[in-house]
Parts: structure tokens; sequence; C-alpha cells
């Protein structure tokens, strides 16, 4: 039993979920800039099935494929302190202004780098929430997908067993290994980092973190390898140029409108029977409710 | 060619409402562009599929009927989709945002290189200029979607690549009949000259339950909702109560469905139902921005909480600060003495 190589694709984005007070401009619109960055919400419960997959098949590994800035390298080193072996952060200028097509195909460019037999990712990501990058992949890998993964059941080296969570309903299939699953957020969390694992990852680099590091730095890498998150530019993966970034997006964004909160004219009334009753005329006599 | 298409869902036998709802409003985009409309419908046992249809005014029906292609798997939907469009050449191609749509939409846009904009929540026809090159597009479909968690609205366009896809919600927009007694043109497609028999059949569905709908969010007049501040399964029993002598339906933020307190059926917001009542009681929610983008469009909202500042109150007509386990036994009480 050689196990599953498994390729886990995750995304840092800033946490939209929570736009609290000191997000919020005077002019009620959103500054980006001060959203704290966080791991994907359901890439971390793609990791958690990758993650389990290794558990029950010796000789697996599972490693991020990030596609991002300098800093997203923040999401490898907490993916390896929760399991995962390492990963790889896919960073290049040239990357710039990707719709959803231009960074499924730079993600499985960098794939191929890496004969994955699983690949599996979160459904989508709260910044976009499109759901569109992990088929994307599948397709351009020529993989079949199965989206809406809500558990694992059974995994070996020929075949999955997946359970979909659909609007309605549940749904049991089985799929051939090679092949692209992505997760709901409805499957399992994440299990927490591990207190070893923190220890003994805390100060694994990605090559552009390591610019500005002292000769101590530099001499602990050499000694202990896996402290290394491999770093890849364009240079590092075939792709066509035209294929990236801006020029490799069909998609453009025309404009971009903040929305803002403009708060209606309200009755403010207590909960008290005399406001309650006249509340509830008032709305029978213009017929709002019957 | 050049035509807008709509790939319909079909789940025993019906059209999903969404399709129809994307129907509608391809019809009118159709209309505007001086082009046909075509649905495409595959799966098995469709017979009947037409007569749903062409009143919303479908010009050509294109049906794959074949047991291979029910219930939805990717591979076989995306090879008939994809080698049709090759053959037509659609300017726009519409399906809904849904597990299906989601799943299919982005695997055809990647193989024939087209754009994909996901949960539009308008759809129109405009002019677009290119920042750099100067070039001028006439006639663009303008998708246009909240992003960012809901805090911005962008406008997508596909100026070079075609078809211009885009995915839509249900209930985000309206289904209307076009005209009763259109007549369109069925075609029947030979599936075998399209999928690609030795890999498109590699997953097979093992088993699948799925439920009828039972409540019916997106035509209720009167809605009330409840959230992470009702607290419990029990103390919904309050807003069915509530709902039953006003003659609506309960809904639910997610926050409260995650809690187990009441079914995903019952979610409303970005990732639940849109809806659009008369009036919307929401009880015990805060009115996060994926929950109010699901009923902002409501004509009147009243909001309980006992929060003064809940965010909820912003799009509230009457704002009732106190606990909904006192307001709305009150609200029962006065509308019976009041509704006699």
């Amino acid at each position: 039993m050689k196990g599953l190589k498994i390729v886990v694709l995750a995304k840092q984005v800033p946490d939209t979920r929570n736009v609290g007070k000191d997000a919020m401009k005077a002019d009620g619109t959103v500054n980006r800039a001060a959203l704290p960055a966080i791991f994907n919400p359901e890439d971390l419960n793609a990791l958690e099935q990758a993650l389990r997959i290794k558990d029950h098949n010796e000789g697996s590994t599972v490693h991020i494929l990030t596609m991002g800035p300098g800093r997203a390298a923040e999401i490898i080193r907490e993916a390896m302190f929760r399991g995962a072996d390492g990963g790889y952060l896919l960073s290049d200028r040239a990357f710039a202004g990707s719709d959803t097509l231009a960074t499924s195909y730079a993600l499985s460019c960098a794939l191929r780098n890496l004969s994955a037999d699983l690949i599996i990712c979160g459904r989508q990501a709260i910044d976009g929430d499109t759901a569109q990058v992990g088929p994307q992949v599948a397709e351009k890998l020529g993989l079949p997908q199965v989206t809406y993964a809500e558990e694992i059941l059974a995994c070996n080296e020929k075949q999955l067993t997946i359970r979909r969570r659909l609007e309605r309903g549940i749904e049991v299939v089985t799929c051939p290994v090679p092949a692209v699953i992505t997760v709901n957020g409805s499957a399992a969390p994440c299990r927490p980092r591990n207190a070893r694992r923190v220890m003994k990852y805390k100060y694994a680099k990605a090559t552009s973190e390591v610019q500005n590091a002292d000769e101590d730095y530099i001499s602990m890498i050499n000694q202990r390898p896996y402290l290394k998150i491999t770093e890849w530019s364009i240079n590092d993966i075939t792709c066509e140029a035209k294929d990236l970034g801006l020029s490799g997006s069909p998609t453009k964004v025309k404009t971009i409108e903040n929305v803002v909160f403009q708060a209606k004219e309200a009755k403010v009334l207590e909960a008290s029977d005399e406001a309650i009753d006249a509340m509830m005329k008032e709305l029978i006599i213009n017929h709002t409710i019957g | 060619m050049n035509s807008v298409f709509v790939y319909c869902e079909i789940e025993e036998g019906a059209v999903a409402d969404v399709s129809l709802e994307l129907l509608t409003k391809g019809r009118t985009l159709a209309s505007k562009l001086g082009v046909k409309l075509e649905a495409i419908a595959l799966g098995s046992g469709l017979k009947d599929v037409e007569k749903q249809v062409f009143p919303y005014g479908v010009d050509v029906l294109w049906k794959g009927d074949d047991k291979r292609l029910a219930p939805y798997t990717t591979l076989p939907h995306t090879s008939v989709l994809v080698n049709l469009f090759k053959e037509e050449k659609p300017q726009i191609a519409f399906m809904g945002a849904t597990s299906i749509g989601r799943d299919l939409g982005p695997r055809v846009s990647s193989a024939l290189h087209s754009g994909l904009t996901a949960d539009c929540t308008s759809l129109e026809i405009g002019d677009y200029e290119d920042a750099k090159t100067k070039q001028v597009y006439n006639n663009l479909l303008y998708q246009i979607r909240p992003a960012f968690g809901g805090n911005i609205v962008a406008t997508i366009v596909n100026p070079e690549c075609r078809p211009q896809m885009a995915t839509v919600r249900e209930g985000v927009m309206k289904k209307e009949i076009f005209n009763p007694s259109h007549q369109g043109e069925v075609k029947n497609i030979d599936v075998d000259r399209y999928v690609n028999a030795d890999v498109d059949f590699v997953v097979k569905v093992i088993e699948r339950h799925i439920e009828k709908s039972k409540i019916n969010l997106k035509t209720a007049p009167i809605i009330v909702a409840g959230g992470y501040g009702v607290g419990s399964k029990e103390n919904f029993n309050l807003l069915y109560e509530l709902a039953e002598v006003l003659g609506g339906e309960v809904g639910a933020s997610r926050a409260a469905v995650d809690a187990g307190f009441c079914e995903h059926e019952r979610q409303i917001g970005q990732t639940g139902t849109t809806v659009r009542p008369k009036l919307y009681i929401a009880c015990g929610i805060s009115g996060q921005i994926q929950h109010t983008a699901g009923m902002e469009e409501s004509a009147m909202v009243i909001a309980i909480n006992t929060d003064s500042n809940a965010p909820i109150n912003k799009f509230a007509d009457y704002v009732i600060t106190g606990d909904l386990n006192v307001v709305i036994p009150k609200m029962i009480q006065y509308y019976k003495k009041n509704s006699k």
C-alpha cells in the first residue's frame, strides 16, 4: 500500500463574514484592508477530509497548494500545524487580475507538477462566493469531479465513496481516483492545531518571507529542510502568459458599487400592550394583514 | 445561432422553478436582442417538458431523453452542453445557481473558455468600453451580483468570449407566463453523438434521498422569521402560532438553522431563499447582510429584538425593542381582538 498523494487547494481570504464597526467607514462602505486575513472556512473542511484519508491510508501525504501573495504562506503553516505535510505557494505578479478561469488555469498548471491522486478543496471562498475554481480545475485536468461533498465515506487507491449534501436531501456516489472533490461547510470541522506540530513547524517559511532573514535562520533551514515552504513563480510551472491574469480572464469588472446602509424611517415601539394594540390596528386598516 | 439558451433542471418530469424563472428573464432579453430563446432539457421521461416550457416563450426545446442522464452527474451533461454549444453558438447561456448549476456551469465554461458569473441578482443588456483598448462593445450581458460577503455589488461583462454565462439563485427572478399558446419547435438530441461513453459515466449514484419541498416561502404573503435570538426549537412554536393566526409561513436565519432550531428549508438569506412578502416579521434576528439580502425587498418589515442597535432595525418599518416571548403573544392577542 503506497498511499494516496493528496493536494488541498486553499485560499487566504479577508474575513467578510463579520464586518464589524472597525471595518465600516464613515460613508457606510467597507474598508477591505481592515479585515483580518483567514483560512477560507470551507477549505478547512476540505483539509479535514484530506487528513482523515491520510489517517486511514498508510503512506498518504497531504500538501496545500495556494495561489496568493507572500503572506498566503500563513495558511500553509496553519495546515501544517493541523496535520498537513507541507505546501506550495504559487505567487507571481502575472496572476494579478485573474478571474476564476485564469485562476483555475494557473492552479492546474501547478498541479501538473504534482501528479496528485486526489485534489480536494472547499466548495467556495467567502470573498468571491462563486464555487467555480474547483470544477474548472477538474475540467482543465480532465478529471471527474464530485461537488457538495459532506463526507468521504470510504477511500482507497482506486475509488472513493462520497456523501453529498444537496438542497433537499443527500446523495451517495462512487468516483474513481484520480478526482477533484469540493467540500461543503456542512462537513466535519477541521481538527485543531497539534501542539507538537506547532513547535516543529512554527519557523516554516516560503522564499519571499525569508528575503531579509539573518544567517541564523538560513542555517536552521539547512538543518531542517522540512521548514522550507516551496514557492513557485510562473517560471516554475509550464504555462502560457496569455492565459494568466487579466488577459486570461474572459470576465471583466465593469463597475463596483459599495453597498451603503440607508436606514428606513422606522416607528420605534415599546413592547407595551398599547403600542402593540395600535400597531396591529394599523396593519389591519392598511390591509397588510387580513 | 446567437440565441439565448437556458439549461432546464428536471426533477421527476417537472421543470424546476428556478429554470422557469430564468426562461422568463431569457425571453425578455431574447426579445430585446431580437434573437430566439432556446431551452435544453436532459434526463429521462421528458415527454411533458414542452408543455411546461413553451408558455414561457421558448422557441426551440432541445431534448436529450436518455436513462443514463438521470439522475444528474457532471460529465455526460457537460459533454452534451459543450458539444451542443459548439454547434449552436449561443451568445448567452443561463442556469440555476443550484447544486446542479454550480457543478455544471463552471465545467462547461472552462471547456469553452467562456466567462461565467455566479449568483447574479440582476441581468441587463448594455454597452461597454474597454478602458485600455478603447474598443466599444454593444449589447453585452451585464451580470450584476453582490460580492465580498454582500458588501459590494459588481457589474461583470464578458466582452470577447462566448457564450456569456450566468447562474441565478431560485426566487431572485420572477417567473411569468409569456403566452399560454406560444408554440416552439422540439429538437431531439442524439445523446450518443455527444457523450464519450468510455469516460463520462465513471461517477455513479448509488443512493439518493431527496425530499419534495413541503414549504413554499417564496409565495407566502406573510413571513414570521426567527433568528438565533429565539433561543431554542421549542421557542419557535410561538412563531408558528403567530404565522398560523396571520395566514403566513415560518422562516429562519442561517444562525437559527445551524443551531438546529429550524429546518434548512426555512432558511432565508444569501445561502437560503430570497423572499418578497407583504409583511416580514423578524424575531430575534440581528440582521447581518447575508440574511437581509434575502428579505430586503419585503413590502413591510417588523423587527422584534432585545438589542435596540440590531442592524435589522435599519430595514424595519416598525422596531419593537423587547423580548419576543412577550411581544409575540401580545401580537396574537391584539390581532384576534382587532380583526373581529
